[in-house]
């Protein structure tokens, strides 16, 4: 029997505050361990948290790119729970009366047709600090020590519905996790480094045989750091359930998580062993009012989306469609390109480097665009340099490299190089007149109109002066002494 | 009459003439707390030097001649859950022994500012959980009027060092009527603001929504000096209302006539002591010959009050005292646990007293899952009924006269193994919690008999209506 996978959601970004959600401190993670930290983060006694301002704006903005109701009034609650990472016993969180409900976010569904994953909520609440473990875990080490300066900084949890088009494959489960990532980069409100723990997503999967209507027993899957271990997951869960369900088994509702390195998913708890909360409204903080001005200054405020990039990138900077969705992708790659479009004369040609030869040095080392050792102004200057025919291409990619390795300017590297191109006319005429003899066969074909010799000609004037021909000079002369 | 059983407002005229040193009252005051040798065991934490050091700069500011505030010099006892920077806090508790904050509550802050002498940290039943200062793990504290019978509670040991001269001010808080309870059992002025009129920062909390701090004092013009200091928004209390704040020593200045006070027949029933009663009605009796009308009201829901606080306090501190887990701060039992888990069994179950343990129980159960609509949802239903009660009866009078408590202090030991008994000591206290409402206990005793407490209910952020009626009728009682 063939099966339907229901995949769902629950993912966690971290929000780019500069402060944490209920005190003072600073959000910087690059800290000495216990540096950030209050008597507010450290739940010492008769401590009292103040809502950061920030962090609500960046839910709703949040809430607003992925196409959610916002609520006019809203609420915290308290998530009660014992783990020593967790100063006060509880986590501050939301239950009832989230900031933002009933959303959706539009993916290429497997079909190539739009479709519309359903979002429930989208609601902001604390993390809590880290665990530093002498050995293996909590339970195995003989002491373990807990870092604070994590404790307290706001998340946004983005809860998918799955009763409102659940993602029904491992290809739409990727697009979805990418998308969520790019909006959220978009609109500033999270970085999304996965590596880092700025987003952490936990999923819910169930089979049903095709075309069912009714849903399948539910198992719930953590730990898993990367997009690439999701999809591992679900991969494994799927034919997990499948194989159980064919053998006439079945689903066991329960939290597993991926052990990664044999690659299978092993039970957590089981569904008798779900701890209860205790959600309550948190009394020590008011219920909170978002008028329609509120609403409308973030708006107003929220960067613009992919979609709408994409659209920008097409009309003002005349790149085809393709290209502009591939520029998109990641804000900082779109970032790098919209700086470099208005210091290049060929835009199009900047946004050809960028993607077929900045990416594969990226790749190869691989460090994100935010990370690249080439400033786009310096990234520019080559770009004009091979506009104004003043380098080839084989030369753009060799200083390319070296600009890579050394961050400097091209310039530089072209004088220090020797890759200063021959524009000496009388030098390079030389060179030409004397290409013209070594070929007699392809100048009689020019002259008898054919265009396609001329590269070839072009080519071995290249060979003569190892690329630094200038190519345009080269061009006008080859011609010049065919006339002759 | 010593420097130490003199009220605040007395002092402060002495202090300003320089007839007296704020050295000389702190001395006063010290040595009667030596001479009791902690026999009613007011104190958990003393502060003596620092108290001598703040007396002698608070000396310094009346020979230079900057403006002093009120307090300038005057000794303030402080309820020991409300945390003092550097200076021991420990609610009363065996967890937080040793416990020493990082920080100062808001409060304290404000009563430094001013220049008060911190006297030291009050005894109190543990985390604020009790109504006879019992349930201390620093022992109980005894009545300084009869020191076989309990104080009240929880703010115990505040109300009893200022009835012993063992501070001039006190600082308690009030979560079901810790404050105006004791204030009664004691026989002096006890005040419960407004929940949001004074900052809860530093406050450890019990029952978020319940737990306000406020003044213990002779007299009610006390009370209004020391409101005046602590009140006032802050920024650190999202629950503190920001709204300006009167000078309330003025409203003292207003005489009374023609005020309609409320007397609701459900406080008057079965339950409450004759000799209370009695001395209550007199009370009303002086008050509506000065002038003022008094109107029969009903609070019909009056009934639920008690179990509704229960719910609501319990549910909430179970919450607010999970960060006593040993991990941070405070007591940590059992270095040789095989797990985390028995850390925190072993922590908890030897850190906290059996009051708050059946709190923490009880608050549990009513949020655990399948139980939470049938009583904490439905407190909270109930606690609105209970506001609007004060709401209706509020259109037709400007605050409310009712005892404070159904009895005088009752014996030690008398009800400690009766939890319900001893919960039914605040029936009449915590209503007012439950809406918010400011309230002030003041003695009403006539005969030299025990102390017995007549209760002012006012509108919320009507403090000034509360301290205008019961200063006129300390006034009266003054003269008679």
């Amino acid at each position: 029997m063939d099966y339907d996978a229901v995949i769902c959601f629950e993912v966690h970004a971290e929000l780019d505050t500069e402060s944490k959600l209920f005190c003072r401190c600073s959000t910087d993670s690059n800290s000495q361990p216990n540096t950030n930290v209050c008597p507010v983060c450290t739940a010492q006694p008769g401590a009292l948290p103040v809502l950061n301002r920030k962090a609500v704006e960046y839910c709703v903005r949040a809430g607003l790119s992925l196409n959610c109701t916002i609520a006019n009034h809203a609420r915290f609650a308290r998530k009660n729970y014992f783990y020593p990472d967790l100063p006060k016993g509880y986590q501050i969180s939301q239950f009832e009366f989230p900031f933002c409900t009933d959303g959706y976010l539009e993916i290429t569904g497997d079909d190539g047709n739009p479709y519309y994953v359903g979002i429930e909520r989208v609601h902001l609440e604390e993390d809590a600090g880290k665990l530093l473990h002498s050995s293996g875990s909590l339970k195995t080490s003989k002491h373990s020590l807990v870092d604070f300066n994590r404790a307290g900084v706001p998340l946004i949890e983005i809860v998918a519905d799955h009763t409102r088009n659940p993602l029904r494959s491992l290809k739409e489960a990727r697009l979805y996790l990418e998308k969520i990532k790019q909006i959220l980069q978009y609109v500033g409100v999270s970085r999304c480094r996965m590596e880092t723990g700025e987003l952490r997503c936990d999923a819910n999967i169930s089979i049903r045989p095709k075309g069912a209507k009714e849903f399948g027993d539910r198992v719930e899957m953590k730990n898993m750091a990367s997009f690439k271990l999701v999809l591992e997951a679900l991969s494994y869960e799927i034919k997990r359930q499948s194989e159980k369900l064919q053998a006439g088994e079945t689903i066991i509702q329960e939290t597993r998580m991926y052990d990664e390195e044999n690659r299978v998913t092993v039970p957590m708890r089981s569904k008798e062993n779900a701890p209860d909360y205790r959600y309550f409204p948190d009394p020590d903080l008011v219920e909170i009012d978002l008028d329609r001005e509120f609403i409308k200054t973030v708006t107003d405020d929220t960067p613009e989306l992919p979609e709408q990039k994409v659209d920008r990138i097409i009309k003002e900077y005349g790149i085809p469609k393709g290209d502009a969705v591939i520029l998109t992708k990641e804000k900082g790659v779109s970032d790098y390109f919209i700086k470099c479009a208005s210091l290049c004369r060929d835009r199009n040609r900047a946004s050809k480097w960028i993607i077929k030869e900045l990416f594969k040095l990226l790749n190869a080392a691989s460090i994100s665009i935010e990370k690249c050792p080439i400033i786009p102004e310096r990234f520019s200057s080559l770009i004009n340099l091979l506009s104004n025919g003043d380098i080839t291409d084989s030369i753009g990619r060799t200083v390319l490299e070296s600009m890579f390795d050394t961050g400097r300017e091209p310039e530089d590297i072209i004088n220090e190089k020797g890759l200063k191109p021959v524009q000496d006319t009388g030098m390079l005429r030389e060179i030409v007149n004397e290409v013209i003899q070594e070929n007699p066969g392809p100048v009689a074909q020019i002259r008898q109109g054919e265009t396609k010799p001329i590269g070839y000609l072009i080519g071995q004037v290249m060979n003569k002066t190892g690329g630094r021909a200038h190519p345009k000079k080269t061009r006008e002369l080859i011609d010049e002494g065919i006339r002759e | 009459m010593e420097l130490c059983d003199r009220s605040a407002l007395d002092l402060a005229k002495m202090l300003k003439k320089r007839d007296i040193s704020s050295r000389e009252i702190t001395e006063s005051v010290f040595k009667r707390i030596d001479e009791d040798k902690g026999s009613i065991n007011a104190f958990i934490t003393l502060n003596r030097e620092a108290a001598f050091k703040q007396a002698d700069m608070a000396d310094k500011k009346f020979s230079s001649k900057e403006k002093t505030p009120l307090l300038n010099g005057i000794p303030i006892a402080v309820k020991d859950n409300i945390c003092t920077q550097q200076i021991e806090t420990t609610c009363g508790s065996k967890i937080l022994k040793n416990y020493i904050p990082p920080y100062n509550a808001t409060v304290i802050k404000k009563i430094l500012r001013d220049g008060a002498v911190l006297i030291g940290k009050t005894n109190m039943d543990e985390f604020a959980m009790g109504s006879s200062t019992e349930n201390s793990s620093f022992g109980p504290v005894l009545n300084p009027l009869d020191v076989e019978r309990v104080p009240g509670g929880s703010s115990g040991g505040s109300a009893a060092a200022v009835a012993a001269g063992q501070t001039v001010l006190a600082i308690g808080s009030d979560t079901g009527g810790s404050i105006r309870q004791p204030a009664s059992f004691c026989g002096i002025s006890g005040m419960k603001p407004t929940y949001g009129r004074v900052s809860r920062y530093g406050l450890i909390s019990y029952a978020s929504s319940l737990d306000q701090i406020g003044p213990l004092c002779r007299t009610v013009e006390d009370c209004s000096v020391l409101l005046n200091c602590i009140c006032g928004h802050d920024e650190n209390d999202t629950t503190s209302a920001n709204i300006t704040t009167p000078d309330f020593t003025e409203a003292l200045k207003k005489d009374i006539k023609g005020m309609r006070i409320g007397l609701p027949k459900e406080y008057f029933v079965e339950g409450l002591d004759k000799n209370v009663k009695s001395n209550v009605m007199n009370a009303v009796n002086s008050l509506s010959r000065q002038g003022a009308e008094i109107v029969d009201i009903s609070l019909p829901h009056t009934k639920y009050a008690i179990s509704t606080y229960y719910l609501i306090a319990t549910a909430e501190a179970s919450s607010n005292l999970s960060r006593y887990d040993g991990v941070r701060y405070g007591l940590r039992t059992g270095g040789d646990v095989p797990d985390i888990i028995n850390m925190y069994e072993k922590t908890r179950s030897e850190g906290f007293g059996s009051e708050v343990k059946r709190r923490i129980m009880l608050g549990t159960y009513v949020l655990s899952a399948g139980y939470y609509d049938a009583y904490y949802l439905k407190a909270q239903k109930a606690r609105t009924l209970i506001k609007s009660d004060f709401d209706k009866a509020f259109e037709a009078v400007d605050c409310i006269v009712t005892p404070t408590s159904p009895s005088v202090a009752f014996k030690i030991g008398e009800k400690i193994e009766e939890p319900l008994q001893m919960y039914l000591v605040d029936i009449y206290t915590v209503s007012l919690n439950l809406a918010g409402l400011p309230g002030i206990s003041v003695d009403c005793a006539e005969n030299g008999g025990l102390p017995a407490g007549l209760q002012i209910i006012g509108k919320p952020f009507d403090e000034e209506t509360v301290l205008q009626v019961a200063y006129a009728y300390q006034r009266i009682r003054g003269e008679n």
